[in-house]
């Protein structure tokens, strides 16, 4: 490992922290950011010298500097995809954004100070209070630490790691390195390779052959290890015959210091294992969310990716399953809420490499206002394959007369062993329950939100119980606003 | 950061340089200077734009790297008088190389109803006004400027349909364009313009006289008036070796209704492009395609459903059955603009694989922007269904016949939405001549 030779490139070192630093709260996007002091600082802007920076504070082995470098290279080389994307993505300064960042301290912001609104809307969400502190700022750190480890202690029995990708690079460098960047290629797009240069937290999880993880993992447990969530890098193994949930997100509205999250989540389901990925995600509405996702399924593997996007500014998230192995399965079940001044550009990616695989992919969106919610999906199944399936179906749901969906599914199917159907339909709510209900004594918001909570209920409930829940109440609270 | 450009390894112009270009206004003599004018902006601008690359979202999925311009004779010259097809029965325009061949059989009772059924040469001077306003007039928007400019630039003739006010004609007008000659190129263009609650039914048939390859870049403009009905069948049975390129325009206007069927059997490579413009309330387009794809050859179909006011309808059913290592892609999107309230969109897309080498792309689309709609779309692909195979099987019918049998309930699914009879009778035909000699 190469010693940082550039000292300017460091951030000055600030020991003691002033006791109040200037709290800046931004209501203008709906959401509020204050200012805190970072223990690391890898400044703003994207270069070579960041990407040393990064490797050196974490110590990081050559191997892994050499693929970040390579990475950068490839990210500044290709294009943003705006010839089939938004051209929204044209506004992101790569200059301006800070892609390193590491807390040494706790903001110092108090209660008092977190804007009404947002403590309404944990009041309605029925957040802990506990966990409202941290998402609002006031704590950097939602107190998790006892919970984390009483997890970790309770899988390592059964031989599962359960801890951060930077830990688990210095220390299982044997599994990590196997599996890492196999399933999505630092090449795969403009933002994986971002990610791939400059990716810090996530988690890591080895499930070793024929264990059954009896409880949910989620990344809740072990947020406070960095500035979680903005290029994360996750990778789960999950041996053969294992089973593994794994959740990250919440449906509170998040916090965030930055604006541009792209994180990789890689899984890697061995013969005969389960993987069910949940997300929730809620960033803020200035937050540009670029997420690659992907699974790959061995023989008789079961990959599912539960995927709720309520949040964001502009999200373009396409989970995908590569079913390499005979009779691998892959499922997304997805669904997104758009409202004034977000897109919400999801689907799915399926591709077929062996015989009798099968993939379904369900998607439900909710355009409000003016906002656009995208579905956007390839399923591939090559030459000279045998018996596979695939099954399609995206609905939409329009609340607005301004209210804008978009659908473009790419399906390729090569020979004629194949079943493979797509349908998509696009519908208002309908005028006549919202009349039942209100002669029933219902306002309008009421039957309103118990019409959208309907159409996605049968997804709804495919969620753990608390989260459908606060999913459920987030809905009534959108729709309150979209009437009248 | 920039991408190195690769170095162009294809002329853009191909064979349709500036002196054939020169040499093609030359046979225009008789034209008056606005249709001249009009060729000379679509010649600079196919030669000022680009053949489509790679990441070109509307040619996704296409082989573009067989799209050569190249070697083609773009005014063919030739006195033969061909052998040519008349599956459906006489024809009122024929178009061979690009001229017309036969007097046309004017009939004089439709002439008497004021019905125009003329060459477009005829049309620039005679009817020039209504030219004008239809003639490629409507935007290209599925990924073919450049070869719509070059048809505008090297169209020779084609045909003229005028149907006036409160016509109704039952007997369909029937054109034919054919081609013949290693390298031929060809322009067929067919121009209906169905006025005020009049209703027609043409049909365009475009076939090769001989097996060599040509050229097709071929275009229609329809256009429905206030309540009309128009039907257009176009039967596409152009060489194996032709490359071709069909671009369709549909305008239908305040409770008229046009329903398009286009049948594609020939050509190596053959794209078609077809924009439905829905522009008053009460309007309505049906739009119907089959196809029957063997060998190595490609069908590359876009659409696109623009619903532009309230109350409108439109309804897509593309049928593929492919044999051997052929290829279809299917790109299709709805969209309703946001004042389009109570549209009523339908697309579907259906894939019927007939051989383990056959390559079906899908991709159907929907853009919606108002919220009282009711859009829909599906694309299904399978094969011949085992069990009722097994059925036929069983009642004594040779495999070989169920299996024919059940392509034609895959396909009739379509033609029985023809109203004319002969006309569903004489695709039929078509399409079993082409499944018996693949």
């Amino acid at each position: 490992m190469n010693p940082l030779t550039d000292t300017d490139a460091l951030p000055p070192e600030t020991e003691t922290p002033t006791e109040n630093p200037t709290v800046g709260i931004d209501q203008t996007a709906g959401n509020f950011s204050y200012d805190v002091n970072y223990e690391f600082d890898a400044g703003t802007g994207l270069n070579e010298r960041t990407i040393d920076y990064i490797s050196s504070v974490k110590k990081e082995a050559t191997w892994i500097r050499e693929f970040r470098h390579k990475a950068l290279k490839t990210f500044q080389f290709m294009p943003l995809p705006t010839h089939w994307a938004t051209k929204d993505l044209e506004n992101i300064n790569f200059d301006k954004i800070r892609y390193y960042l590491s807390q040494g301290q706790k903001p110092k912001r108090t209660w008092e100070e977190v804007p009404d609104d947002i403590k309404k809307t944990f009041e309605r969400l029925g957040i802990p209070e506990q966990e409202r502190k941290f998402l609002s700022g006031v704590e950097a750190q939602f107190d998790s630490e006892a919970a984390y480890s009483n997890i970790k202690d309770i899988v390592a029995k059964q031989g599962v790691i359960f801890c951060n990708s930077t830990q688990a690079l210095r220390e299982h460098p044997e599994i990590f390195r196997k599996w890492f960047g196999k399933v999505i290629p630092t090449s795969d797009n403009k933002f994986s390779a971002l990610n791939s240069a400059v990716f810090s937290g996530g988690s890591f999880i080895y499930v070793p052959p024929g264990i059954k993880v009896a409880q949910p993992l989620q990344a809740y447990f072990r947020i406070n290890a960095e500035n979680f969530g903005q290029f994360e890098r996750t990778l789960i193994i999950v041996d053969e015959g294992s089973e593994l949930t794994y959740m990250e997100g919440c449906t509170a509205p998040k916090f965030s210091t930055s604006t541009l999250h792209s994180a990789v989540v890689e899984l890697v389901a061995l013969k005969g294992a389960k993987i069910q990925y949940i997300t929730v995600q809620n960033w803020a509405s200035n937050v540009y969310n670029l997420v690659t996702k992907r699974g790959l399924a061995h023989e008789e593997a079961e990959i599912k990716w539960i995927d709720c996007n309520l949040g964001s500014r502009l999200t373009m998230k396409y989970p995908g399953v590569v079913l390499k192995g005979r009779k691998a399965r892959g499922e997304v079940i997805s669904i997104a809420l758009a409202n004034d001044g977000q897109h919400q550009d999801t689907g799915a990616k399926m591709v077929h490499a062996a015989d009798e695989t099968t993939s379904t992919i369900v998607s439900k969106s909710i355009s409000v206002g003016q906002g656009r919610a995208t579905y956007r999906g390839v399923v591939h199944i090559p030459k000279h394959l045998k018996g596979c399936k695939n099954n399609t179906e995206c609905d939409a749901l329009l609340i607005n007369t301004n209210s804008r969906t978009d659908t473009y599914p790419a399906i390729t199917v090569r020979g004629d062993q194949h079943a493979v159907q797509h349908e998509a339909s696009v519908s208002k709510v309908s005028e006549e329950q919202i009349f039942y209900m209100q002669q029933r004594g219902l306002t309008e918001g009421q039957a309103m939100s118990l019409s959208v909570n309907g159409f996605i209920n049968d997804l709804a409930r495919q969620f753990p119980m608390e989260y459908s829940v606060e999913l459920k109440r987030l809905i009534d609270l959108e729709m309150e606003g979209s009437v009248g | 950061m920039s991408a190195p450009t690769l170095p162009a390894t294809k002329s853009i112009i191909g064979a349709f340089t500036a002196e054939a270009f020169a040499e093609h206004l030359a046979t225009q003599k008789s034209a008056p200077s606005w249709w001249l004018d009009r060729k000379r902006a679509a010649y600079e601008k196919f030669a000022a734009l680009p053949l489509p690359s790679r990441t070109d979202e509307a040619w996704r999925f296409s082989n573009i790297g067989s799209l050569t311009l190249d070697g083609f004779a773009p005014t063919p010259v030739s006195d033969l008088k061909p052998e040519i097809q008349k599956p459906f029965g006489l024809p009122a325009l024929t178009f061979f190389n690009n001229l017309p061949i036969s007097d046309r059989s004017s009939k004089s009772d439709l002439t008497a109803k004021g019905v125009i059924v003329t060459t477009l040469a005829e049309a620039t001077t005679q009817h020039a006004d209504l030219l004008k306003a239809h003639f490629m007039a409507q935007p290209q928007k599925l990924g073919s400027e450049k070869f719509a400019a070059l048809h505008t630039a090297f169209v020779g003739d084609g045909a003229f349909i005028y149907i006036p006010r409160g016509v109704e004609i039952a007997e369909p007008i029937i054109i034919t364009h054919a081609a013949s000659g290693d390298g031929t190129a060809v322009f067929p263009h067919t121009l209906v313009i169905a006025e005020e609650n009049s209703k027609v039914v043409v049909v365009d048939h475009f076939v090769s006289a001989d097996a060599s390859a040509h050229f097709a870049c071929g275009a229609n403009d329809l256009y429905a008036g206030h309540g009309a009905r128009l039907t257009y069948v176009a039967a596409q049975a152009w060489s194996a070796d032709t490359l071709s390129f069909q671009f369709n325009s549909t305008v239908v206007r305040r409770d008229a209704r046009i329903q398009s069927l286009n049948l594609h059997l020939g050509a190596r490579q053959a794209r078609h492009e077809s924009l439905s413009q829905l522009q008053a309330p009460g309007a309505f387009s049906e739009m119907l395609a089959l196809t029957v794809a063997g060998k190595t050859q490609e069908f590359d179909q876009r659409t696109l459903q623009i619903h532009q006011a309230p109350n409108t309808k439109s309804d897509l059913l593309y049928k593929n059955a492919l044999n051997d290592s052929s290829k279809t892609i299917f790109s299709g999107l709805i969209i309703v603009d946001p004042d389009a309230q109570k549209t009523d969109a339908y697309q579907s897309n259906r894939n019927l694989m007939l051989s383990e080498e056959a390559e079906i792309n899908s991709l159907p689309g929907l853009e919606i922007q108002a919220n009282d709609v009711r859009c829909t779309h599906g694309s299904t692909t399978s094969r011949v269904d085992a069990e009722q195979l097994y059925y036929l099987q069983s009642r004594g019918i040779p495999p070989k016949t169920a299996r024919q049998l059940l392509i034609f309930g895959f396909f009739e699914e379509v033609l029985n939405r023809l109203e004319n009879e002969p006309l569903h009778d004489a695709l039929r035909g078509l399409i079993e001549t082409k499944l018996k000699n693949q």
